[in-house]
């Protein structure tokens, strides 16, 4: 068994509602492994459990070799956690901040800072700065730092890149690409599909499970039906129109566009075209599209 | 110990950069202590009064005289007509009028017997009581004054001694309740903020997944209060001392010991709010109306414990200030050693250890 984090069976439950529902997975060393799912999906709870902040009501995992429940005291002690808010201590300064989480892991920032190094020369210049009043992304480089500081060998970065801008979010994940290469298994969790293609291996997740799971291209390639991209001068009508038409499988608004299938498969252009000229839609554009992770995860979600 | 170390000295930055709270529990102290000093007093001191004198002679005049001169009382004005009394009194100015009767030195001489009538404001009774036990205690005095030398039938003169504040100073009832009042304020309700407060900002989770164990979280969170609340301690000693000459009779490092008890079972108290309370506003307003309040009405600090309905009485006796404070009045006050108050010292002593085993038995090392 070499794999940094072995999960099987597991399940955990808040009153009623089950958060996460008999998910098994492994995640090899070295791997960037994404959970993609919307709020709600359960990633919280999983990654909660992982880090030994939960207990979970059935199944069993490892993290680095050490189980959850028993070895929860090593778990601690070997990796690195960042949890989805922002939770560094906002009235102390970014360096302060820094030394305290070095400290408390028995290390120097001096010791581990070849690992650090790429991400703290964005927050060098603002060191004496109060955590509280940097910016969003400079915020998440700084937390990021905090659970890198002692050299964790599994790291969990639960929704890292939300509420950062574009900008923000494209350096966090070459900063990920970078710790990767070091050597570190990074598991992270996120709402945004378009970040499903920086991982190596992704696991879609919806209400407490696991939809799909694997490389991205191979979780893409199972999906064989076409798409279509349309648009028209009223929207609305278009997205009624087509919902209430006889063979349609999925119609979803992405963006400027609506994504649509069609249960029989193959040449029905002309077929869609012809209805919804009739319906009265006038600037319509309509073309077939590669699938992506999107249709992908909408079509997994209503198996 | 160096992540311990570590650890306090993070708390300390916490503290030092909350300037306003640092003033608050710095200045706190210095303020209620000139409050209670010198603001709200249960003395006496230059009430206002009116007389109405039918006499004018003699004998009035001097008794007057002597009233005006003791330092608790205040000509107002001086009154022609029974008529006047009620307006006089309407005004809200005086809290007293002194009537003598006509020929009141005669009648002394003639019969030794005259009839002065005392007239008192009880919109505040405790105050008027006092206004004429004041006064009364005076007109006595020159009575006695009077009969020096003079062969009286039997009579029976009180002499009246008041052990241990023999002046009746307030302060003296004040100090030892308001040192409670502070440590406790400070010790429990600050480190209740401060542990729900990393529960509220996300980063009592980054702590939990680190190798810093419980233990260590706590005691670190404890110690910089502990420091603050001795720093407080010794304000209100020195300053109840030194402003308003409040003796410690009895020894200081005794005093000073059971104080750094009570402030253990305050801080523990403060745990113990802290792990059923999952934000700062929870536990401030635990600490306010579960600590405080029962503090101030029925530790004894402000009414006597003795004049409380039974029921009360009971409930008093789990208030860990109710303890304290008989410990600080036994010392500073009457000198008792530590042979008097090991009964009370045992008693807190229990409630902390009840306390610190609650808090252990109820510190969630994980989220849920």
């Amino acid at each position: 068994m070499d794999y940094a984090v072995t999960v099987n069976n597991i399940s955990k439950s808040f009153d009623k509602t089950k958060a996460v529902e008999s998910v098994s997975f492994n995640v090899e060393k070295g791997e960037l492994f994404g959970f993609i799912g919307p709020d709600g999906a359960g990633k919280t709870t999983l990654f909660r459990m992982l880090t030994t902040l939960l207990l979970p009501d059935g199944g069993e995992a490892f993290v680095d070799g050490f189980d959850i429940v028993k070895d929860f005291k090593k778990i601690r002690g070997s990796v690195g956690y960042m949890p989805g808010r922002f939770s560094l201590y906002q009235d102390l300064s970014v360096e302060e901040n820094l030394k305290f989480f070095a400290r408390v892991f028995g290390t120097t920032i001096e010791a581990n800072y070849e690992l650090i190094k790429d991400i703290y020369v964005f927050l060098e210049p603002f060191r004496k700065r109060r955590a509280g009043k940097l910016s969003g992304g400079m915020k998440q480089k700084l937390a990021l730092c905090c659970a890198l500081i002692h050299k964790p060998g599994v790291l969990f970065l639960d929704e890292p890149t939300t509420g950062v801008d574009p900008v923000s979010r494209n350096e966090f994940w070459e900063m990920l690409g970078k710790l990767k290469e070091g050597g570190i298994t990074i598991l992270v969790s996120t709402p945004y599909m378009d970040e499903a293609s920086k991982c190596d291996r992704i696991a879609l997740m919806q209400k407490g499970k696991i939809l799909d799971i694997g490389f991205l291209n191979d979780i893409i390639s199972k999906y064989e039906k076409p798409v279509y991209a349309l648009r028209s001068g009223d929207m609305h009508k278009l997205i009624l129109d087509l919902r209430a038409a006889e063979n349609t499988d999925s119609v979803y608004s992405f963006g400027d566009y609506l994504h649509y299938t069609d249960r029989r498969g193959k040449a029905v252009e002309e077929d869609i075209k012809k209805i919804l000229i009739s319906k009265g839609h006038t600037d319509l554009v309509f073309k077939q599209i590669n699938p992506g992770i999107e249709d992908c995860f909408m079509s997994l979600m209503n198996k | 110990m160096k992540r311990f170390i570590n650890f306090v000295w993070k708390e300390l930055l916490h503290i030092l950069r909350d300037y306003r709270t640092l003033l608050i529990l710095f200045g706190m102290p210095v303020a209620q202590v000139l409050l209670f000093g010198f603001a709200i007093t249960n003395e006496i001191r230059d009430a206002k009064i009116a007389i109405l004198d039918f006499a004018k002679d003699n004998t009035t005049r001097e008794i007057s005289n002597k009233i005006l001169s003791s330092g608790y009382f205040m000509l107002y004005e001086n009154l022609q007509t029974p008529s006047d009394i009620e307006p006089a009194f309407r005004k809200g100015k005086i809290k007293e009028v002194i009537i003598f009767e006509p020929d009141f030195g005669a009648n002394l001489e003639r019969d030794g017997k005259a009839n002065v009538q005392l007239v008192a404001d009880a919109s505040d009774p405790n105050f008027a009581n006092m206004v004429i036990g004041y006064t009364t205690s005076i007109i006595a005095d020159y009575q006695s004054e009077l009969s020096k030398g003079k062969t009286l039938p039997a009579s029976i003169n009180p002499e009246i001694k008041m052990l241990y504040n023999p002046n009746l100073k307030s302060v003296f009832m004040f100090v030892p309740g308001l040192m409670s009042v502070i440590l406790l304020l400070v010790s429990a309700m600050m480190t209740s903020i401060s542990i729900t407060k990393e529960k509220e900002l996300g980063t009592m989770e980054v702590l939990l997944v680190s190798p810093l164990n419980p233990f260590q979280i706590i005691v670190g969170k404890v110690i910089p209060y502990l420091l603050l609340s001795l720093v407080n301690t010794a304000t209100v000693l020195v300053m109840s001392k030194f402003v308003f000459r409040v003796p410690i009779v009895g020894s200081l490092p005794l005093l000073i010991a059971e104080s750094t008890l009570f402030l253990i079972t305050a801080l523990s108290l403060g745990i113990l709010i802290s792990t059923i309370s999952n934000n700062q506003q929870t536990a401030m307003m635990i600490s306010l109306g579960a600590l405080m309040l029962p503090t101030i009405i029925l530790s004894g600090y402000i009414f006597p414990v003795e004049n409380m309905p039974l029921i009360l009485q009971w409930i008093s006796n789990i208030i860990p200030a109710r303890w304290y404070i008989r410990i600080v009045k036994g010392i500073m006050l009457k000198g008792v050693s530590f042979n008097y108050i090991w009964m009370e010292t045992l008693i807190l002593f229990g409630m902390t250890v009840f306390f610190i085993a609650v808090s252990i038995k109820k510190f969630k090392i994980r989220l849920e």
